[in-house]
């Protein structure tokens, strides 16, 4: 649905070039929601902005629906743009206009008449259910009101493509969460691409199918959300795992030297993470039967990722060398994933 | 005070409201032009265009630094070209309005460079074309203020016409200079001195009030 080809770019300063966007590659396709994370500043927004030309590369070659949109004159793009719609931080609501009429705005853009107006923002009013705010103005809504308008507003063209630059990073955590329900929803209802840039691993965790990590201009790792939460690569996903992940050390375990070797007298510390469906089978209580050690578990929690539910479980060890080595193995024999934090007294 | 002050209170009280009146109408229709002009001209607008910026810039820079009564005696074949005379209430509305018109310019500019940069990205993400951006964007949403920077314009024009007395324009400015200030006639300057306060009260509570009514950010 989307593909950057090579994408590049360089805004020339007076002290010096800035490289915001370094030779990219990216491709998304219909129908999935795909998220950009990455700090301020590491170039996500003017990715974004080069999928509909608010910024133009300075190389390569942007694709949206077949069609080279780095080819195009500005009339052209203009009328291409009108498939991708884009949500905002900040909202970017008209002050002057009532709900009603800025959802209206692109089809005014568009040489609507008002009869055809009507008849296509009604539908969207209750889309988000603002029907009872259509005569409000902007500053009398709520900032989660405020997005539902914003989204209303991009979709109001029938859009392929729905950017969202930013669009929770200005609302509370439970408007973020309506909000993203919405998204998600409008993403199953209308078969929309959806494309999200964001510096909150919480929202890529709950509606991405896929994720790319962007840092100094370059993306550093993409792949299923799924496989990236749970085995990040590289060293800023890792942190941004981190961000969301309620499962750290205890206070206990983390004043205790733990060793990578195994001492006379220590206990085995594992985190296992699993997935609800994967994880049917009795394993702990198995390892337990089979090489007669004990397990003390120390924490253990459950999160969604997306639609499905993933376990962590941190759990300690207690038995001989041998009955510890092979718990080991046994545990990685099974269908989870296996972190060994070392060795503790 | 005489009946024949009192009509020619009346006679100066039109003149003003005629010299204003009309020279606020012709200052807008170049200054609202000059003022998105030079808006969307600026490095990073809808449409930048250094060359137009700088060239429009240092003309209103220049007309708004020339004194007011050297600009109306300087552009004196000018005005005569136009209106046929060099005197009168007609001849003063010519350099009123050269005078006025970018200072228009330079408070339609500042409203539109208020309007924050991510609503007009907005309209373009949706397609919007330059043209539909100023006339759908940022001539309604800076509308408000727009408002108030020509009330501030009328105001400032209600000082000026009080010098179109050296022009012969008459006007209630020039009626308290001569029989007030030149014949000792302080009723007369206290009237009209009263009159013009009336006025720009007067004035500036319309816009005040229009202003408030058209502005949606704060409800």
């Amino acid at each position: 649905m989307i593909e950057l080809v090579n994408v590049e770019k360089t805004y020339h300063t007076s002290s010096g070039d800035i490289h915001a966007l370094k030779r990219t590659s990216l491709t998304i396709n219909q129908g999935e929601i795909f998220g950009i994370i990455g700090l301020s500043g590491a170039g996500k927004s003017t990715l974004i902005r080069c999928i509909n030309m608010l910024e133009v590369p300075t190389a390569g070659q942007v694709f949206v629906d077949g069609e080279e949109l780095t080819a195009m004159t500005e009339t052209q793009l203009r009328k291409a743009r009108q498939n991708i719609g884009m949500i905002f931080q900040h909202f970017n609501l008209l002050a002057s206009r009532t709900v009603f009429d800025n959802i209206a705005f692109p089809l005014e853009i568009q040489g609507l008449g008002k009869d055809e107006i009507k008849k296509r923002v009604e539908p969207l009013l209750e889309l988000v259910q603002l029907q009872d705010r259509a005569d409000h103005y902007p500053s009398q809504l709520s900032g989660g009101q405020k997005q539902r308008v914003g989204i209303a507003r991009a979709l109001a063209s029938n859009p392929k493509v729905l950017l969202c630059d930013e669009a929770t990073s200005a609302l509370d955590p439970q408007t973020t969460k309506s909000i993203l329900n919405l998204l998600r929803d409008i993403n199953q209802r209308l078969n929309l691409t959806i494309v999200m840039i964001t510096h909150q691993m919480e929202v890529v965790k709950e509606i991405c199918d896929r994720v790319a990590v962007i840092e100094n201009g370059s993306i550093i790792e993409e792949g299923n959300m799924v496989d990236v939460f749970t085995n990040p690569q590289n060293q800023t996903t890792k942190e941004f795992v981190k961000s969301v992940d309620k499962n750290t050390l205890p206070e206990s375990l983390k004043s205790t030297p733990v060793s990578r070797e195994y001492f006379e007298g220590a206990n085995l510390a594992v985190r296992l993470s699993f997935f609800s469906g994967n994880a049917d089978k009795p394993i702990v209580s198995g390892m337990i039967k089979r090489f007669g050690v004990d397990a003390n578990i120390i924490s253990g929690n459950t999160d969604q990722l997306k639609d499905r539910i993933y376990g962590n479980l941190l759990i300690v060890i207690e038995g001989p060398q041998k009955a510890l080595e092979d718990s080991l193995d046994y545990l990685n024999s099974q269908n989870l994933q296996v972190e060994v934090i070392g060795y503790v007294k | 005070m005489s009946n024949e002050m009192i009509e020619l209170l009346i006679k100066s009280f039109w003149e003003t409201g005629y010299m204003v009146v009309a020279s606020t109408v012709l200052a807008s229709l170049i200054g609202i032009p000059l003022g998105i002009i030079l808006t969307v001209t600026r490095n990073g607008h809808i449409l930048p265009n250094t060359v137009i910026n700088s060239v429009l810039g240092v003309i209103v820079n220049a007309t708004r630094s020339t004194p007011f009564i050297i600009l109306m005696v300087a552009i004196i074949p000018l005005t005569r070209m136009l209106v046929g005379s060099s005197i009168g209430t007609t001849a003063a509305i010519v350099p009123l309005t050269i005078s006025a018109a970018p200072f228009i310019a330079r408070v339609i500019e500042s409203s539109l460079l208020e309007i924050d940069h991510g609503v007009i990205e907005a309209a373009q993400s949706m397609g919007a074309s330059p043209m539909q951006i100023i006339y759908k964007v940022l001539l309604p949403e800076a509308l408000h203020s727009i408002v108030l920077g020509i009330t501030l314009a009328v105001i400032a024009l209600i000082g000026y016409s009080a010098m179109a007395g050296v022009l012969g324009g008459g006007g209630l400015g020039d009626l308290a200079i001569r029989y007030g200030y030149q014949r000792f006639q302080p009723d007369v300057m206290i009237v009209t001195v009263v009159i013009l306060i009336l006025m720009v009260q007067l004035i500036q509570f319309i816009g005040d009030t229009l202003s408030k009514k058209l502005n949606k950010t704060k409800l």
